[in-house]
């Protein structure tokens, strides 16, 4: 479980970027953070792994206090949280099994990792993986000779082998064409429910949000202005979220599913 | 789709091992076996005078003593010598970067027939070929000790280097523009100056600049044969194991080439 | 109707407007100026210089035709040149790293490292070669060892520069992933960084290579072995004709140095 308190996020002197914000996210829910540029919604997904300091609040994984932790504990903690990137973030001179295996670089030695001995665990683990979400038979491509869609892939299989008690996604889709990113969202959907993983999605297509996720947060300025059921989510949700600016894509890619829209 | 558990309970038992920077296995083996023949081969063959080497740390110690502080007496010395290093290198600049522009249209191949280009070509090619220092001594024996020796070689140094990289830049540019001064009907000459020059004369000047700067530092190490300027001062010094004033020459060579970097550096920004 | 004619003789047009000319002129003039400072003041013998294409032609002619007799101590003196190149090149590369990632703004621990790992660089690179040959002369006495150790110090500050330069140009994200799984700093450096490197440390040991073999042929003339010691003999010997072999020796050695680097280059990438 994770449990954000009060979490504040400034940049200098200037207006906080995080506002004192709240969160609960129990069990293995996937919960999706939608808001538009510049509401917070990667900052915070940053604050979670530290990959950006947060300046004053709380955020507790499982009863840990994650916002004090140093140097090794700090990492302990990070390889217990999962991050997929906007941009794959892949080491793309290696091959699709190297980035695969560097997900446990936060538990085998420098000495392991240098010479690319894995535990023969972590190998199985990794096939079985790879072969869950089809990209096994590039074990030893390169990187960067794959397409969007399948580097995410890779990335997200990477981010699964740290064996996280918690997955973070930032905006795992904007890169993606509407169909792979389809094909993205079910997946993380699928994998949240068989490995009981709590997920968390930053994301910008509302549609998406509302069909592959259990529950939508939505930001504005810093501040969580929406927390509920996709289906609650209705036009007024929309307008206080994105009022007066432009609204996002609503394009889900599939043209014969029926979104729900309550009534006002 | 596979159902059901998926990591910690599948033992599929597969091996896997990071595929090798090289390939070839032969290779691979071979270069480390290849390299430690070497080394081994390299190091049995070379002749060390190892009784002179073992009193090398305490010279050394007597060396860097008598070096610090650095000495700054003989300041008129220095600065005669630095003039005339600083008057060789931009004497040689200027003329290497004269005679750099002909010889670049020569050796650039789309703008100069087969036989020029041969030319062209050699000429730039025997400037680089040896070490400005070897370039020194010959000079030297030939014209006397004393800066012209220096100015000929440095101006043969930036010949080699100019010319090279201009005729590359030249063989590069928008034929395009040079298409459109032909259909004017403008004869080679012309040409050149408006479908040509304009296009490479940033870099002309970026190169000139970082030639200068090239310059002040092998002007001050030709002198060390004889041809002139602070090379030639600082051998007298290390003769005569004076030890502090060759430090202080050195001092003021890294500060020279650091503050010339810094203004080419900068008067390159300025012009690109 | 609106007059035309008048319109257009107000018209004129320059190249470049007052305040470009301006600067032109100045340019020019410093530049003039300088120029006729340096020649009037150069401490330059003139009648020798109207005399000097004699000169060097007579010398050429005495070079002319070069002297093979001495072909086998030539042979093995280029080998040595070889050797010093070589060895001072493998061995740079274990002090080059380091200094590079401190060097490097991105991956230096903090401020002091970085000012020392550039103060390194630079003096590595503002002294000659030649200059250090002449201090390890000084205290190793002449031999290949002052040779080596000169290539090498030399070499730290070219490649250290140019390394360091090409770990400041990486993608941060690939780094950002890693530091996001919890690797320590000295795993995020092997997996993010070491890769995206490569291509460019091994162009840039290769071209330093290449470099210093030709650095390695003159250091004998201070001493500190290699092909240079017998050039240097050869000359106070006024032995022309030798020394114009050994030149022939030098060129060939450049050009298979060429060769081969070039080879290597397309190799690797």
């Amino acid at each position: 479980m994770l449990e954000i308190t009060n979490l504040v996020k400034r940049y200098g002197q200037n207006e906080p970027v995080l506002k004192g914000l709240n969160l609960k996210v129990e069990g293995s829910s996937v919960v999706s953070i939608v808001g538009a540029s510049g509401a917070g919604k990667s900052t915070l997904l940053r604050c979670i792994n530290r990959l950006v300091e947060p300046t004053s609040g709380s955020i507790k994984l499982n009863g840990h206090e994650l916002v004090n932790l140093r140097g090794s504990e700090l990492r302990h903690s990070r390889r217990r949280i999962g991050m997929v990137f906007q941009g794959f973030n892949l080491i793309d001179r290696l091959t699709v099994m190297e980035n695969v295996l560097s997900g446990r670089l936060g538990y085998v030695s420098f000495f392991q990792a240098l010479t690319r001995r894995f535990p023969q665990s972590d190998i199985d683990r990794a096939f079985s993986l790879m072969e869950r979400v089809g990209i096994a038979h590039y074990a030893d491509k390169r990187a960067d000779q794959l397409s969007g869609g399948e580097r995410q892939r890779v990335a997200v299989v990477r981010a699964l082998m740290q064996e996280p008690e918690i997955l973070l996604a930032d905006e795992p889709t904007a890169s993606l064409d509407p169909k792979t990113s389809q094909q993205i969202m079910s997946l993380l959907q699928s994998l949240a429910n068989e490995m009981s993983l709590p997920v968390l999605i930053n994301i910008h297509n509302v549609t998406q949000a509302r069909m592959y996720t259990d529950r939508i947060v939505g930001m504005r300025h810093g501040q969580m202005i929406f927390d509920g059921e996709p289906k609650d989510f209705n036009q007024d949700a929309l307008d206080a979220i994105y009022g007066g600016i432009e609204s996002p894509e609503e394009d889900a890619g599939e043209p014969a599913s029926p979104t729900e829209e309550a009534s006002a | 789709m596979t159902s059901g558990r998926t990591a910690s309970d599948t033992t599929s038992g597969r091996v896997w091992k990071k595929p090798p920077f090289i390939a070839n296995p032969w290779i691979r083996y071979g270069l480390g076996v290849i390299i430690l023949a070497y080394l081994y081969w390299a190091f049995s063959t070379l002749p060390f005078d190892w009784q002179r080497i073992a009193e090398g740390l305490p010279r050394a110690g007597k060396i860097f003593g008598g070096a610090v502080p650095p000495s700054f007496e003989r300041a008129e010395l220095l600065w005669t010598g630095f003039k005339e290093s600083f008057q060789i290198a931009f004497l040689a600049t200027m003329l290497g970067v004269l005679l750099s522009v002909p010889i670049a249209v020569m050796a650039a191949r789309n703008v100069s027939p087969l036989p020029v280009y041969l030319l062209g070509r050699t000429l730039i090619i025997v400037s680089r070929s040896f070490h400005p220092v070897i370039v020194a001594i010959l000079f030297v024996a030939a014209v006397g000790f004393g800066p012209m020796a220096g100015i000929l070689t440095l101006t043969l140094y930036s010949i080699g280097f100019v010319a090279k990289l201009l005729a590359e830049e030249i063989e590069e540019i928008d034929w395009g523009q040079v298409e459109a001064m032909r259909s004017v009907g403008a004869g080679y000459m012309k040409i050149l100056v408006y479908g040509v020059f304009p296009q490479i004369m940033p870099r002309q000047i970026g190169l000139s600049m970082y030639q200068l700067d090239s310059n002040l530092r092998a002007s001050a190490v030709v002198g060390i044969v004889g041809a002139g300027g602070i090379g030639g001062t600082l051998m007298n010094a290390f003769g005569r194991y004076d030890y502090d004033f060759a430090f202080a020459i050195l001092l003021m060579i890294i500060a020279i080439i650091l503050v010339s970097e810094g203004l080419s550096g900068w008067v390159r920004k300025k012009v690109w | 109707m609106v007059d035309h004619a008048a319109k257009l003789t107000d018209r004129v047009w320059s190249r470049y407007n007052r305040k470009e000319q301006l600067t032109r002129y100045v340019v020019y003039l410093v530049t003039l100026i300088a120029v006729v400072w340096a020649v009037s003041d150069i401490n330059i013998f003139w009648p020798w210089v109207w005399d000097a294409p004699n000169q060097i032609q007579s010398l050429a002619g005495r070079m002319w035709p070069p002297e093979f007799s001495k072909w086998e101590a030539i042979f093995s003196a280029m080998l040595e040149t070889v050797h010093i190149a070589t060895l001072s090149t493998m061995l740079t590369i274990f002090i080059a790293l380091p200094v590079s990632y401190i060097a490097a703004q991105n991956t230096t621990p903090n401020k002091v490292t970085l000012w020392i790992g550039r103060f390194i660089l630079v003096s590595s690179r503002s002294v000659n070669t030649i200059i250090w040959a002449l201090l390890f002369v000084a205290i190793f006495g002449p031999g290949v060892l002052a040779g080596i150790l000169a290539v090498m110090f030399r070499s730290v500050g070219f490649i250290g520069k140019l390394m360091g330069e090409a770990i400041e140009e990486i993608d941060r994200r690939p780094v950002e992933a890693m530091e996001a799984t919890g690797a320590s700093k000295l795993k995020v450096v092997l997996y993010a960084i070491v890769p995206q490197v490569m291509p460019a440390f091994f162009a840039i040991i290769i071209l330093r290579w290449d470099i210093n073999i030709r650095e390695s042929t003159v250091l004998g003339l201070v001493g500190a072995g290699g092909i240079g010691v017998l050039l240097q003999g050869s000359i106070d010997m006024f032995a022309w004709q030798t020394v114009a072999t050994i030149l022939l020796a030098i060129v060939v050695l450049v050009i298979l140095g060429e060769a081969l680097t070039s080879v290597l280059r397309k190799k690797v990438i």
